[in-house]
Protein backbone atom coordinates (compact mmCIF):
# COMPACT_ATOMS: atom_id res chain seq x y z
CA UNK A 1 0.00 0.00 0.00
CA UNK A 2 1.49 3.39 -0.93
CA UNK A 3 2.33 5.66 1.98
CA UNK A 4 -0.24 8.31 1.14
CA UNK A 5 -2.97 5.71 1.10
CA UNK A 6 -2.00 4.69 4.62
CA UNK A 7 -2.29 8.35 5.63
CA UNK A 8 -5.76 8.45 4.14
CA UNK A 9 -6.69 5.31 6.01
CA UNK A 10 -5.47 6.82 9.27
CA UNK A 11 -7.39 10.04 8.85
CA UNK A 12 -10.47 8.19 7.61
CA UNK A 13 -10.49 6.18 10.82
CA UNK A 14 -9.91 9.20 13.04
CA UNK A 15 -13.64 9.92 13.13
CA UNK A 16 -15.74 7.97 15.67
CA UNK A 17 -18.75 7.57 13.34
CA UNK A 18 -16.53 6.24 10.57
CA UNK A 19 -14.84 3.84 12.96
CA UNK A 20 -18.29 2.65 14.01
CA UNK A 21 -19.38 2.24 10.40
CA UNK A 22 -16.30 0.12 9.71
CA UNK A 23 -17.00 -2.01 12.78
CA UNK A 24 -20.57 -2.63 11.61
CA UNK A 25 -19.49 -3.43 8.05
CA UNK A 26 -17.10 -6.01 9.44
CA UNK A 27 -20.21 -8.02 10.30
CA UNK A 28 -21.64 -7.77 6.79
CA UNK A 29 -22.50 -5.50 3.86
CA UNK A 30 -25.18 -2.87 4.46
CA UNK A 31 -26.97 -0.13 2.54
CA UNK A 32 -26.44 3.55 3.24
CA UNK A 33 -29.92 3.81 4.73
CA UNK A 34 -29.33 0.89 7.07
CA UNK A 35 -25.99 2.36 8.11
CA UNK A 36 -27.51 5.79 8.79
CA UNK A 37 -30.29 4.45 10.99
CA UNK A 38 -28.62 4.38 14.44
CA UNK A 39 -27.05 7.83 14.09
CA UNK A 40 -28.57 11.19 14.76
CA UNK A 41 -27.37 12.45 11.40
CA UNK A 42 -28.82 12.62 7.89
CA UNK A 43 -28.35 9.93 5.27
CA UNK A 44 -26.48 12.58 3.34
CA UNK A 45 -23.99 13.03 6.19
CA UNK A 46 -23.44 9.27 6.34
CA UNK A 47 -22.91 9.27 2.59
CA UNK A 48 -20.16 11.83 3.08
CA UNK A 49 -18.50 9.62 5.68
CA UNK A 50 -18.73 6.69 3.28
CA UNK A 51 -17.09 8.75 0.56
CA UNK A 52 -14.11 9.36 2.86
CA UNK A 53 -13.89 5.64 3.66
CA UNK A 54 -14.22 4.81 -0.04
CA UNK A 55 -11.45 7.24 -1.05
CA UNK A 56 -9.20 5.62 1.52
CA UNK A 57 -9.91 2.25 -0.07
CA UNK A 58 -11.55 0.94 3.07
CA UNK A 59 -14.99 0.33 1.61
CA UNK A 60 -16.44 -0.19 -1.84
CA UNK A 61 -19.91 0.29 -3.23
CA UNK A 62 -21.47 -1.58 -6.09
CA UNK A 63 -23.24 0.58 -8.62
CA UNK A 64 -26.73 -0.84 -8.26
CA UNK A 65 -28.88 2.28 -8.55
CA UNK A 66 -30.69 2.92 -5.26
CA UNK A 67 -29.62 -0.14 -3.32
CA UNK A 68 -25.89 0.10 -3.18
CA UNK A 69 -24.64 -2.17 -0.45
CA UNK A 70 -21.44 -0.96 1.16
CA UNK A 71 -18.69 -3.54 1.43
CA UNK A 72 -15.70 -3.46 3.76
CA UNK A 73 -12.37 -4.01 2.02
CA UNK A 74 -10.97 -6.11 4.81
CA UNK A 75 -7.61 -6.56 3.09
CA UNK A 76 -6.75 -2.88 3.24
CA UNK A 77 -7.84 -2.71 6.83
CA UNK A 78 -5.81 -5.79 7.79
CA UNK A 79 -2.71 -4.50 6.07
CA UNK A 80 -2.84 -1.23 7.95
CA UNK A 81 -3.44 -2.98 11.24
CA UNK A 82 -0.47 -5.21 10.51
CA UNK A 83 1.82 -2.27 9.88
CA UNK A 84 0.97 -0.74 13.22
CA UNK A 85 1.05 -4.06 15.01
CA UNK A 86 4.50 -4.85 13.70
CA UNK A 87 5.77 -1.43 14.66
CA UNK A 88 4.27 -1.98 18.09
CA UNK A 89 5.80 -5.42 18.36
CA UNK A 90 9.21 -4.04 17.50
CA UNK A 91 8.88 -1.41 20.22
CA UNK A 92 7.62 -4.09 22.59
CA UNK A 93 10.63 -6.25 21.87
CA UNK A 94 12.97 -3.31 22.47
CA UNK A 95 11.32 -2.48 25.76
CA UNK A 96 11.41 -6.08 26.94
CA UNK A 97 15.15 -5.96 26.46
CA UNK A 98 15.07 -2.78 28.54
CA UNK A 99 12.96 -4.58 31.20
CA UNK A 100 15.63 -7.24 31.30
CA UNK A 101 18.42 -4.74 31.66
CA UNK A 102 16.61 -2.77 34.35
CA UNK A 103 16.27 -5.93 36.42
CA UNK A 104 20.03 -6.44 36.37
CA UNK A 105 20.95 -2.83 37.17
CA UNK A 106 21.98 -2.15 40.76
CA UNK A 107 20.03 0.48 42.68
CA UNK A 108 23.04 2.73 42.92
CA UNK A 109 21.32 5.81 41.57
CA UNK A 110 19.78 8.35 43.90
CA UNK A 111 16.12 7.55 44.42
CA UNK A 112 13.80 10.26 43.17
CA UNK A 113 12.30 12.28 46.03
CA UNK A 114 8.74 11.35 47.00
CA UNK A 115 6.15 13.51 45.21
CA UNK A 116 4.62 15.07 48.34
CA UNK A 117 7.26 17.15 50.14
CA UNK A 118 4.99 20.07 50.97
CA UNK A 119 4.59 19.11 54.67
CA UNK A 120 8.31 19.38 55.42
CA UNK A 121 9.00 23.04 55.09
CA UNK B 1 6.46 -19.31 29.35
CA UNK B 2 6.30 -15.97 31.08
CA UNK B 3 8.85 -15.61 33.82
CA UNK B 4 8.78 -11.83 34.13
CA UNK B 5 7.26 -10.42 37.31
CA UNK B 6 4.81 -8.47 35.19
CA UNK B 7 4.34 -7.78 31.52
CA UNK B 8 3.44 -4.31 30.44
CA UNK B 9 1.69 -3.45 27.21
CA UNK B 10 3.43 -1.28 24.68
CA UNK B 11 0.86 1.12 23.25
CA UNK B 12 1.14 2.92 19.94
CA UNK B 13 -0.86 6.03 19.18
CA UNK B 14 -0.89 8.07 16.02
CA UNK B 15 -2.59 11.37 15.42
CA UNK B 16 -4.84 12.28 12.47
CA UNK B 17 -3.81 15.95 12.49
CA UNK B 18 -0.10 15.89 13.34
CA UNK B 19 2.47 13.45 11.88
CA UNK B 20 3.55 11.84 15.10
CA UNK B 21 3.77 8.40 16.62
CA UNK B 22 3.58 8.01 20.36
CA UNK B 23 4.69 4.92 22.28
CA UNK B 24 3.64 4.48 25.90
CA UNK B 25 5.15 1.82 28.12
CA UNK B 26 5.41 1.21 31.89
CA UNK B 27 8.48 -0.20 33.62
CA UNK B 28 9.03 -1.85 36.98
CA UNK B 29 11.92 0.44 37.82
CA UNK B 30 12.17 3.97 39.21
CA UNK B 31 12.58 6.91 36.78
CA UNK B 32 16.27 7.38 37.69
CA UNK B 33 17.04 3.85 36.54
CA UNK B 34 14.99 3.98 33.32
CA UNK B 35 16.58 7.35 32.60
CA UNK B 36 20.09 5.94 33.13
CA UNK B 37 19.37 3.11 30.70
CA UNK B 38 18.70 5.85 28.12
CA UNK B 39 21.76 8.00 28.81
CA UNK B 40 24.62 5.59 29.58
CA UNK B 41 25.90 4.35 26.17
CA UNK B 42 27.09 1.07 27.70
CA UNK B 43 23.53 0.38 28.74
CA UNK B 44 21.89 1.81 25.62
CA UNK B 45 23.66 -0.71 23.34
CA UNK B 46 22.18 -3.54 25.37
CA UNK B 47 18.59 -2.82 24.43
CA UNK B 48 18.10 -0.14 21.77
CA UNK B 49 19.13 -1.94 18.60
CA UNK B 50 17.21 -4.90 17.16
CA UNK B 51 18.75 -8.16 18.24
CA UNK B 52 19.72 -9.20 14.73
CA UNK B 53 21.92 -6.13 14.44
CA UNK B 54 25.05 -5.11 16.24
CA UNK B 55 25.01 -1.62 17.67
CA UNK B 56 28.22 0.38 17.81
CA UNK B 57 28.23 3.76 19.52
CA UNK B 58 30.56 6.35 18.04
CA UNK B 59 29.71 8.92 20.66
CA UNK B 60 26.77 9.38 23.00
CA UNK B 61 26.87 12.58 24.98
CA UNK B 62 23.45 12.69 26.55
CA UNK B 63 23.25 16.14 28.10
CA UNK B 64 21.60 19.40 27.01
CA UNK B 65 23.51 20.52 23.93
CA UNK B 66 25.19 17.15 23.44
CA UNK B 67 24.97 14.82 20.45
CA UNK B 68 25.16 11.17 19.47
CA UNK B 69 26.03 8.92 16.57
CA UNK B 70 25.72 5.17 16.42
CA UNK B 71 25.79 2.46 13.78
CA UNK B 72 23.74 -0.66 13.33
CA UNK B 73 25.43 -3.50 11.50
CA UNK B 74 23.21 -6.17 9.98
CA UNK B 75 24.31 -8.78 7.41
CA UNK B 76 27.42 -6.74 6.59
CA UNK B 77 25.44 -3.55 6.00
CA UNK B 78 26.02 -0.51 8.17
CA UNK B 79 23.33 2.00 8.98
CA UNK B 80 24.25 5.25 10.70
CA UNK B 81 22.03 7.33 12.95
CA UNK B 82 22.78 10.64 14.57
CA UNK B 83 21.14 13.52 16.36
CA UNK B 84 21.42 16.19 19.02
CA UNK B 85 20.21 16.28 22.58
CA UNK B 86 18.28 19.50 22.93
CA UNK B 87 17.10 19.21 26.49
CA UNK B 88 18.06 16.61 29.06
CA UNK B 89 16.61 16.75 32.58
CA UNK B 90 17.65 13.87 34.87
CA UNK B 91 14.89 11.32 35.48
CA UNK B 92 12.35 13.53 33.71
CA UNK B 93 12.88 14.41 30.10
CA UNK B 94 15.01 13.91 27.00
CA UNK B 95 14.32 15.98 23.87
CA UNK B 96 16.45 14.90 20.94
CA UNK B 97 16.58 14.84 17.17
CA UNK B 98 16.96 11.62 15.19
CA UNK B 99 18.25 11.20 11.65
CA UNK B 100 18.74 7.98 9.70
CA UNK B 101 21.79 8.73 7.57
CA UNK B 102 20.27 6.88 4.62
CA UNK B 103 17.79 9.77 4.52
CA UNK B 104 20.01 12.65 5.64
CA UNK B 105 17.44 15.39 5.00
CA UNK B 106 14.84 13.71 7.18
CA UNK B 107 14.75 14.39 10.89
CA UNK B 108 12.45 13.36 13.69
CA UNK B 109 11.98 15.34 16.87
CA UNK B 110 11.78 12.90 19.75
CA UNK B 111 10.52 13.60 23.23
CA UNK B 112 10.98 11.02 25.98
CA UNK B 113 9.04 11.72 29.14
CA UNK B 114 9.73 9.70 32.29
CA UNK B 115 6.72 9.82 34.55
CA UNK B 116 7.07 8.65 38.15
CA UNK B 117 4.20 6.27 38.90
CA UNK B 118 5.36 5.69 42.48
CA UNK B 119 6.23 2.28 44.00
CA UNK B 120 9.39 2.18 41.90
CA UNK B 121 7.53 2.27 38.61
CA UNK B 122 7.89 4.55 35.61
CA UNK B 123 5.76 5.41 32.62
CA UNK B 124 7.77 6.22 29.52
CA UNK B 125 6.02 8.29 26.85
CA UNK B 126 8.12 8.47 23.69
CA UNK B 127 6.81 10.79 20.97
CA UNK B 128 8.36 11.00 17.49
CA UNK B 129 7.31 13.96 15.38
CA UNK B 130 8.25 14.10 11.71
CA UNK B 131 7.47 16.72 9.08
CA UNK B 132 5.04 14.88 6.82
CA UNK B 133 2.45 12.12 7.04
CA UNK B 134 4.43 10.24 4.38
CA UNK B 135 7.45 10.14 6.71
CA UNK B 136 5.24 9.12 9.60
CA UNK B 137 3.92 6.22 7.54
CA UNK B 138 7.40 5.27 6.40
CA UNK B 139 8.38 5.18 10.06
CA UNK B 140 5.48 2.88 10.87
CA UNK B 141 6.23 0.71 7.85
CA UNK B 142 9.85 0.32 8.93
CA UNK B 143 8.62 -1.85 11.76
CA UNK B 144 7.61 -4.52 9.29
CA UNK B 145 11.05 -5.76 8.33
CA UNK B 146 12.21 -6.54 11.82
CA UNK B 147 8.85 -7.76 13.01
CA UNK B 148 8.82 -10.45 10.33
CA UNK B 149 12.38 -11.58 10.80
CA UNK B 150 12.68 -11.71 14.50
CA UNK B 151 9.62 -13.49 15.74
CA UNK B 152 8.82 -14.26 19.30
CA UNK B 153 11.50 -16.85 20.13
CA UNK B 154 14.01 -14.17 20.96
CA UNK B 155 11.56 -12.60 23.33
CA UNK B 156 10.97 -15.88 25.11
CA UNK B 157 14.71 -16.31 25.33
CA UNK B 158 15.08 -12.90 26.89
CA UNK B 159 12.21 -13.40 29.27
CA UNK B 160 13.66 -16.66 30.48
CA UNK B 161 16.97 -14.92 31.28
Amino acid sequence: MPADQLSQVFSALADPIRRDIVARLAVGDATVNALAEPYDVTVQAVSKHLKVLEDAGLVSRTREAQRRPVHLEAEVFDLMTKWIERYRRQAEERYRRLDDLLRTLPDDTEPTPPPQTGAHR
Amino acid sequence: MNTTPSTHQTEITSDPDVPLVRITRDFDAPPAKVFRAHTDPELVVQWLGPRSTEMRVEHYDCRTGGSYRYLHTSDGNEFGFHGCFHEVRPSELIVQTFTFEGEPDGVALEKLEFEDLGDGRTRLVATSLVDSFEDRDAMLASGMEHGVREGYERLDELLAG
